[in-house]
């Protein structure tokens, strides 16, 4: 299977399962977004928003190679 | 020249007089009086929103002066609502200003914004907020919601019609009470930065001018001066 690189961007608490070479990150081809979570140990409930390239996606999303993907936590303080 | 004639001189030529005089007859809530909502009221109240509805039924700890502009150590155990309204008047005493010094809830939160033209949620409960959206589309009016956790923020805006929170927080059987600001808590700059961006777009939803936040999400992260408008829909 192909080797594929995506940029990984984890917000707030996320940022804590952030891996080495988060800006160039390899994966396999036909890697969903919950794949990437699993591999990270990154609880699948910690996670409320899911963008790729700036919209809005959910875990089924399959990344292809280049893909910004942004991870964030539920934010509601005021 | 007096006050009346001076007070909004530097406003132009970025407003319009006409623009100007539309604020003075727009009606906002503040729904929060906290981080959020005491740069909000402030900053709405300083470009000339006529009328504010200040809401909130908490009064000020100690804990709340690491961030919120209103509180003072003077003011720990006033109620927030008065705090605003004195700081409002002060300002400019031009605004008419409702305080409501009362926790909103399912029976009276729609009759506390029903006449507003938009609100702005500065809450800090993710079940709260969901009454607000409920209420506000109950009243048939726009929402500019903010939200903080550390120095991390995110702003959106939506009308009755829009899926609103459903979007953002998801399913309402599977929330969470609280966000991750439980565990990160909420720094002042942050806080500040994200109410000078509900000002803005209550402003430009007021003025009907400008790229308004309506189904998209501006996130900011300021470790990593992530700036980023995400699409929702």
């Amino acid at each position: 299977m192909a080797a594929i690189k995506i940029v990984l961007k984890l917000f707030v608490t996320l940022a804590a399962f952030l891996p080495e070479n988060a800006d160039n990150f390899t994966i396999n081809e036909g890697t969903t977004v919950e794949m990437v979570m699993k591999d990270l140990n990154i609880p699948l409930d910690a996670v409320k928003l899911i963008f790729v390239n700036g919209k809005k996606h959910d875990s089924t999303y399959v990344l292809k190679h280049g893909d910004r993907l942004g991870l964030f936590p539920p934010v509601g303080g005021g | 020249m007096g006050i009346g004639e001076q007070r909004y001189e530097r406003n132009f030529e970025t407003l319009t007089p006409k623009e100007q005089s539309r604020l003075a007859s727009a009606h906002v809530s503040v729904l929060g009086l906290g981080g959020l909502g005491g740069g909000v009221c402030e900053m709405l109240a300083r470009t000339g929103v006529g009328h504010l509805t200040l809401i909130d039924g908490d009064v000020f700890e100690a804990s709340n002066l690491n961030r919120q502009l209103l509180c003072t150590e003077a003011l720990v155990g006033t109620p927030k609502a008065r705090a605003a309204e004195d700081r409002i008047r002060a300002v400019n005493s031009q605004v008419t200003v409702t305080p409501v010094a009362a926790y909103a809830d399912k029976t009276n939160l729609y009759d506390m914004i029903k006449e507003s033209d938009l609100v702005v949620d500065c809450l800090d409960s993710i079940h709260a907020r969901f009454m607000l959206q409920d209420a506000a589309g109950k009243a048939q009016i726009p929402v500019v919601a903010g939200a903080i956790a550390g120095v991390s923020g995110q702003v959106t805006v939506f009308f009755p019609e829009d899926k609103g929170y459903d979007l953002i927080y998801g399913a309402r059987d599977k929330l969470p009470a609280r966000g991750i600001e439980s565990r990160t808590g909420n720094i002042s700059y942050c806080a500040l930065l994200v109410a000078a961006i509900q000002a803005s777009e209550s402003i430009k939803v007021l003025l009907g001018r400008g790229d308004v936040l309506r189904n998209k999400l501006l996130i900011m992260e300021l470790w990593s001066n992530t700036f980023e408008v995400m699409d929702l829909a």
